[in-house]
Order: C-alpha cells, then structure tokens, then sequence
C-alpha cells in the first residue's frame, strides 16, 4: 500500500519502483473519490494525471534523470490559473471559464515534473475564513466534519490534512494559508511578499495577495518554494531573491539560539481562547529553558490592524473585481430588451457576485469615494507605514516574533455565517504578516481538549524566508508530538 | 459616520452592483456595521505620518521591450459569453 512521507523518501521509493508515479496517482484519485464528503476539489484532472504519471514513470525506465517535484502530486487553490482548465475562484461569476495560460507558479512545478491532481474549493475570490463562502458548497474538516476547515483556502488545507495529495498551493491576502494550516493541524507557509510571482493567480488586494504553500514536512515546503519563487517577466513584484531561496538547506545542525519576540497585546487580548493562552505561555517557557531568548514587546496598534486590513484589502478588491463585467469574459445574465449597458454592467455582476464579495466591494468603493479617500483609505496606509516601521524596529532586536494563529480553534459549520466583523476580528494574528510584508508560517504543534489541533505562528523579518524556514525545521522536530501542555 | 440609503445608493451605482429592494435593509446595516468598524482608526494619531504606497521596495523594475506574440483572436474569444468571430458584443451603446 502506498503512503507518502517525504518528498526524498518518496524518490527513494521511485528509484526501486518502475511504475511509482501511477501508484502515487492512483492511490490518492482513490483517496479524493473516498473522501468526497470533504468537498475539498472542485474538479479532479483524474485520467490527464494518470497519463502523466505514465510519461514520467517511463521517462525514469529510460534513465531521464529526475525533476526536482518529479512525480510529486500537488493540488492548487481555485484561484491559480492552469492553461487549458477551469479556474473559477470558486464563484458563479466565472462559471466555465478556461484558463488560456499557466500561472507562473503553476509553470515552475510542471517544469520539475510535478503532477497536478486538482483544484481545490475555497471562499469566493478568496474572501472568508471558513470555505463556507464558496458557490460550489462548504469544504468540511476531515478532523470533524462538523466543523471547517478555515478559509479561504480551506480545501487546499484539507487536501494535505486527509492525505488527498502530497502538498497544495493556497493563497494568503490576509491569513488564507496559515489559518486553514491552523485550523487542520498542519503547516501553511506565507513568504514575504514578492517571493512567488503573483502571475496568474486572480487579484483580490495586489499589495497583500502571496501564493503560499501547504504541507507536512518542512524540507518539502522548503523544495516547491525553491522551484516557484523568483523574478518573472509578468510580475515586476516577484523579488529577485530565487538564488537565496534554492541555497537553502534545511539542516539538522544547531542554530544559534533565536531571539524571539511576542507581543503582550496579543497574548492577553481578550478574543483568545485561555486554553491556547495557556499553552503558548507553557511553550515560551519551554523555549526559554531550552535556551532560546524570549522577551515581551509592547504593541499599541492590536486593535488598529484589523480595521487598516479591510479598508485597504476592500479597496483593492472594488478595484480589482471591476474587471468583472461579463463582456470579455464572466457570467452574463440573460438580456432584456432594451437594456442599457449599465443595466447590463449590473445585472451580470450581481447575479454573479455573491454576498461576502458584494459586501467586500462596496466598503471598498466607499473608502475611496470622493469625499472619504482621505479619512479611509489614507488614514489606513498611513497606519500600515507605523506598522512597516514597528516591524522594523522588532526586528533590529529579534530573529522571529510568535503568535497565536487564530484566536480559537476550527468554527463550527455555520457558527458565525451572520456577523462579518465577528469573522473579521478573527483575522487578528495573521493580517499583521500581509500589512508589512513580511513571512509567516503555522506550526502544527498543539492540541486543544476540545480534540482540535491549533498552530504556532511564526514570522521574520521580510526576505528571511529561509530563516524561518530553518527555526521552523528546528522547533518542529524539536516539539512536535511532545507534550507541552504540561 | 450614517448610513443613508442615498449613500448605499450611490456605492452600489458607482460598483455597478444591484441591491434588490427586499435587501437594501440588510446591505444598508452590513455597511454601517463595516464603516463603524473601520473608523476606529480615527482613534490613532497619525499626524506627519507617509502614507504606504508600495508594498515593494523595487523601483522601475523594467524590462526590455521586445515584440512578442500574445494571444489569438480565436483564444481571446474564448470565454466571451457572446461574441461574433471577431468582435465582443454587448447592448447596443449609440442609439439613434
């Protein structure tokens, strides 16, 4: 029977198995069809992933020396463009429609031999926090079914929980990948901003929008961020970073002790669970014992960064989103004779869009109509310059700064579907990352007695990805599985 | 900050959204309940502050500009919900 541990494990396996990849591929299109109930794919490219494995299986049988994903079988969030497939952003509004280029992203893996299995249900062009805003029905959590898998890209976080593929590509405007990671129990990586080429994957807020990545084993989030990340013609973002990322090796050998920060504010605010509150003061201890430098650092802007979050993310979108008209592509509702195009404008856009997205769209034309620009939409950039500089000055000081992921663990179906701001003020810990740029990650470390798993978020400075790749290597292999609840 | 329904009004024309009249109540409280959220970064003092324009520290990151092939005529039209063999269409913009 197959089972997936590793990448490097994995090729080891391939060396001594002729037809390994189709195994591979066969194994998890049996796990997806088993598991359907999860709704984590909205589509499966079941027969062209088996034709796939095949040419790499025999390609291997010839002595083709081996890419470096070869055969490793990984699902992308709907919202990254594969040439030749659908890519709907779990919306009506692009119901049909076919990608006619790849993501550079999407390039990069195929061109180290990855096999794309899939694409994986989230909340409507990315906004929401438990996958129950998809057109295409809520994902559930393989861990209990009643509850979500966070969002928005929950289903690419549960395709890598229930074993339905090897890792998965999400997005992460404002904690997408690591409060999903969070809510499953296993690891979500953000880099700093720039690092993956944003190429072909659909805007939701340019200036925060990073693809991330989702897996079980650092070593191999650290390989498909070497092979995606780098400048790209189409991107004048992407950072030209790609050599640092490819040295990177993740090593066994000590590290000098970090120098960790946290912030009071955001161990005592009072949204967070106690039992995680609890915990995490029991892990900083356990860091401080095992040498690490642990210190408070005061923050007044906790409260502030959620508001400055959705004033310019809503912004961005009600700009981005306007490119959705139903002429050149998009849903088109059926006309009505005499129809101005602004009536035509509307109707295909509010049939298209639904609710969460609508919201989203009007605050954002709000803040940056005439007459509020400047007390909304300034006010918030210049509250996200006092956060660049504060990032800046933790970081003179410190190698890495803890924090919870999400206050609480995985929501129940449906427990907070009537009150946006409750769901927003749950982005708390994560948005911090996307307004300054910098990488972050959840470590599935913890579990809480209610029986779900919850994360330890984990950032550095911007361009320190494979810092934080290393410490996160260090710290899981150090701690995870031990119990630290004492 | 009040919200009116003159002012729903206006950001749903300007964002080309339809707001179905049974709804209007409900859209008119999610948008009040948002913007009351937001002004809560009236509290903090920026006064001098720059505002963030840019998230990259890259400046005129230019490249080469090369001719180079784009997409088909036949491929643009693709995902066009309707369209003739080289044309979008949409409702008719002159009227005479």
């Amino acid at each position: 029977m197959f089972s997936f541990k590793s990448i490097e494990t994995y090729h080891q396996y391939l060396a001594t198995h002729p037809d390994g990849c189709t195994i591979a591929v066969k194994y998890y299109l049996e796990r997806i069809e088993e598991n359907k109930h999860l709704n984590a794919y909205l589509e499966v490219f079941a027969e062209e992933a088996l034709t796939r494995a095949a040419q790499l299986d025999s390609q291997r049988a010839a002595g083709k020396p081996i890419g470096k994903l070869h055969g490793v079988v990984i699902s992308i969030k709907d919202v990254i463009a594969y040439k030749g497939h659908k890519v709907s952003a779990s919306s009506r509004m692009l119901e049909g429609y076919t990608s006619l280029y790849n993501a550079t992203a999407v390039e990069r893996l195929l061109a180290e031999e990855a096999i794309i299995i899939g694409r994986n249900n989230c909340d409507e062009f990315a906004m929401g926090s438990t996958n129950e805003n998809s057109a295409y029905g809520p994902t559930r959590n393989a861990l209990d079914p009643d509850r979500v898998p966070g969002g928005s890209s929950g289903g690419s976080a549960v395709a890598v929980q229930a074993d339905l593929c090897m890792l998965s590509l999400g997005s992460d405007t404002g904690g997408s990948v690591r409060q999903p990671a969070d809510f499953c129990g296993i690891i979500g990586l953000k880099p700093t901003y720039g690092t993956i080429s944003r190429y072909g994957l659909l805007a939701y807020a340019s200036s925060f929008d990073q693809i991330g990545v989702f897996g079980k084993i650092i070593a191999d989030l650290a390989m498909v961020l070497a092979v995606i990340s780098g400048p790209d013609e189409y991107d004048s973002t992407a950072l030209s970073n790609k050599q640092e990322i490819n040295d990177l090796s993740i090593l066994s050998s000590n590290t000098p002790p970090p120098r960790v920060a946290y912030f009071r504010e955001a161990i005592e605010h009072p949204s967070l669970d106690p039992e995680i509150r609890y915990t995490l003061l029991q892990f900083i201890d356990t860091l401080q014992q095992d040498g690490a430098v642990v210190t408070e650092v005061p923050f007044d802007y906790l409260d502030f960064i959620v508001p400055a979050y959705y004033v310019l993310t809503t912004a961005e979108a009600s700009s981005n989103l306007s490119r959705y008209d139903g002429v050149k592509f998009g849903h088109r509702g059926a006309a009505q004779p005499g129809d101005t195009l602004d009536a035509f404008y509307k109707k295909n856009r509010t049939e298209g869009f639904g609710k969460e997205v609508q919201r989203r769209i009007l605050l954002g034309t709000f803040v940056l109509s005439a007459g509020h620009y400047d007390a909304y939409f300034t006010k918030a950039q210049q509250v996200r310059q006092l956060l660049v500089e504060k990032t800046t000055q933790v970081f003179q000081d410190f190698d890495a700064l803890i924090m919870p992921t999400v206050p609480a663990t995985a929501f129940r179906l449906g427990e907070k579907s009537d009150d946006p701001i409750a769901l927003y003020l749950a982005d708390i810990y994560t948005v911090f990352a996307n307004l300054t740029g910098i990488p972050g990650i959840s470590l599935p470390l913890f579990k809480h007695s209610n029986g779900m798993p919850f994360g330890l978020q984990v950032m550095t400075d911007r361009y320190q990805d494979p810092y934080l790749l290393q410490l996160s290597f260090n710290w899981l292999s150090r701690y995870q599985g031990v119990n630290l609840q004492g | 900050m009040e919200v009116t329904d003159a002012l729903v009004e206006k950001m749903a024309w300007l964002a080309r959204l339809d707001i179905p009249f049974e709804e209007k109540a409900a859209v008119q409280k999610d948008l009040e309940r948002m913007i009351h959220f937001v002004e809560k970064l009236e509290e903090l003092d920026t006064t001098g502050v720059q505002p963030l324009l840019h998230m990259s520290d890259v400046v005129n990151n230019l490249r080469e500009d090369e001719v180079k092939g784009s997409v088909s005529t036949e491929q643009a039209l693709l995902n066009a919900p309707s369209h003739t063999d080289r044309f979008f269409l949409v409702p008719k913009v002159i009227k005479k």
